[in-house]
């Protein structure tokens, strides 16, 4: 019996400080996965799954699939750039600057995305006349903003994590504050930084799903189209689900796996 | 070298760390403070290294008063190197490069230069075998003496050493103090702040005792540790030379 306690319990007991042997990993993993995919497997049957109404509406899917690695790919850059700008600003010692950046980056992590969205469209957009011309553009920033908003908290975490003794290093040196930025502070941020900030683009890729309100006619809002039409909402939002997962899932287990290369790295 | 602190006067808030010291070291080459803890040892050394703003008074070191705004003392910082207690090296660098970096960035030499001025310095301290390590390869003492030897690359006017053996066991110590006894002896300027009071003795040209920000004995060492005059320089040899 002592080969099921080893598939059960991980070594170490309570202390858990082992992790378990492959063998055992595996099993619990597959069995985890049996379970979930159980579970499904009942409803889809009990309300009678029907997939084919879901390939009729492939072509719409997949273009829709496509609009959000594209809007996921553009915000990704603007918001790890305005990200850092933020953390930057943040760090300044032009202090309307630094209190800017510190209240914009708040008021944006307290307020829901959906109404963030209707806030820039329908608010700050209307007063400026933005038209329909610009609808992906400002669709875009706004996801930018609000993901920018967490990203330049984890860079200011990232930079406060190197030590005090680390700077004044640099500066006995004689290093300037730019040459400290880029020779001591950001190489040793960039590994504290880099698995949360892998991690955030699957925040990214799951919240841009709420651009679906502006009619932006990204993967959620084509969903919504076809069950519209076709009244499939089972079927079309499980494709929906499995879409997003291809995306969400590796990119997960990628920012896993650097957050444990780096861990003994350091 | 030369270095004449006077009337300096340093306060964090309310606390006044240093209360107006006056000194001359002139025509020696190492100068140690010692000292109880808090008595305003390492707030010195960082004033003379332009690490801190002094509240009142002037440090002249070398014929030229330090001038406290940021440009000045940039340009001051690089004439001189300063060590640490411990984290002097950069983590993320190989020993070489940790000593390379500030040759090519802050005083302007080629890639080359720099190598091989790296290199010579390393393989004086027979660490040359070490270069490709980084710090968190190498042990407590060698980690010190490649900060030292990076403080020594750039030619400083001064070297400023704040209690460089403080973090290190025994036997790490034995082998920094060594090679700061091997710095004295090639005839370099030193300001030593540490707690090793028999390497003090032995290596220091001049000693000076500071006890709640004010200097309570300055003089050679044979004076300060064979026959202090003053009681708090008595009590304080009595405390720490008592195991």
């Amino acid at each position: 019996m002592e080969t099921w306690r080893d598939l059960i319990l991980a070594p170490g007991g309570t202390r858990g400080e082992a992790s378990p042997p492959t063998v055992a990993k595996a099993v619990n993993i597959g069995l985890a996965l049996v379970l979930m995919i159980a579970l499904v497997w009942v409803c889809l049957v009990s309300l009678h799954f029907n997939g084919s109404v879901v390939w009729d509406y492939r072509v719409d899917l997949f273009k829709g699939w496509v609009v959000t690695l594209e809007i996921t790919a553009v915000a990704l850059v603007l918001s790890t750039v305005g990200g850092f700008l933020l953390a930057l600003c943040q760090r300044s010692f032009v202090l309307p600057l630094r209190y800017f950046a510190k209240v914009l980056v708040e008021i944006v992590r307290c307020t829901p995305l959906l109404v963030l969205i209707y806030l820039l469209w329908y608010g700050l957009g209307g007063a400026l006349g933005i038209g329909n011309d610009w609808r992906y553009v400002m669709g875009v920033l706004t996801i930018s903003l609000f993901e920018g908003a967490y990203i330049s908290e984890i860079f200011r975490a990232g930079i406060e994590s190197v030590g005090k003794t680390q700077i004044e290093s640099a500066r006995a040196i004689g290093f300037t504050r730019a040459q400290t930025y880029r020779y001591v502070i950001i190489p040793q941020a960039f590994r504290q930084v880099l698995p949360p900030l892998v991690g955030q683009l699957v925040s990214l890729i799951k919240d841009s799903s709420l651009l679906s309100v502006m009619a932006i006619a990204e993967f959620t809002q084509s969903a919504q189209q076809a069950s519209s039409i076709n009244y499939d909402n089972l079927e079309t939002y499980f494709a929906l689900a499995v879409g997003y997962l291809v995306l969400t899932i590796p990119i997960s287990l990628w920012s896993r796996w650097l957050e444990q290369r780096f861990k003994y790295e350091t | 070298m030369k270095l004449s602190l006077q009337e300096v006067v340093k306060r964090f808030g309310s606390h006044t760390v240093i209360d107006r010291v006056s000194l001359e070291f002139d025509g020696a080459h190492c100068l140690a403070l010692i000292g109880p803890s808090g008595g305003g040892k390492s707030t010195l050394l960082r004033l003379v290294a332009g690490l801190e703003y002094p509240s009142g008074g002037a440090v002249v070191l070398n014929d030229k008063r330090i001038e406290y705004h940021d440009e000045a003392l940039l340009r001051h910082r690089r004439s001189i190197g300063t060590v640490f207690q411990a984290f002097n090296l950069f983590p993320h660098m190989t020993a070489l490069k940790n000593i390379t970096l500030p040759l090519e960035k802050v005083h302007g030499r080629t890639a080359e230069e720099a190598r091989d001025l790296a290199e010579g310095t390393l393989r004086r301290f027979q660490l040359l075998d070490h270069a490709q390590k980084r710090p968190a390869e190498l042990s407590g003492g060698q980690r010190q003496r490649v900060a030292i030897a990076r403080a020594i690359a750039i030619k400083p006017q001064v070297v400023l050493l704040d209690e460089p053996t403080s973090a290190l066991d025994p036997e790490m110590t034995a082998e920094v103090l060594e090679l700061i006894e091997e710095l004295k002896q090639e005839g370099r300027d030193l300001l030593l702040v540490t707690h090793e009071m028999g390497f003090a003795r032995r290596l220091a040209d001049r000693v000076a005792l500071l006890s709640e920000g004010r200097i309570a004995e300055f003089g050679p060492p044979e004076q300060i540790f064979g026959a202090p005059e003053s009681e708090a320089t008595k009590g304080f040899l009595r405390r720490v030379l008592r195991y």
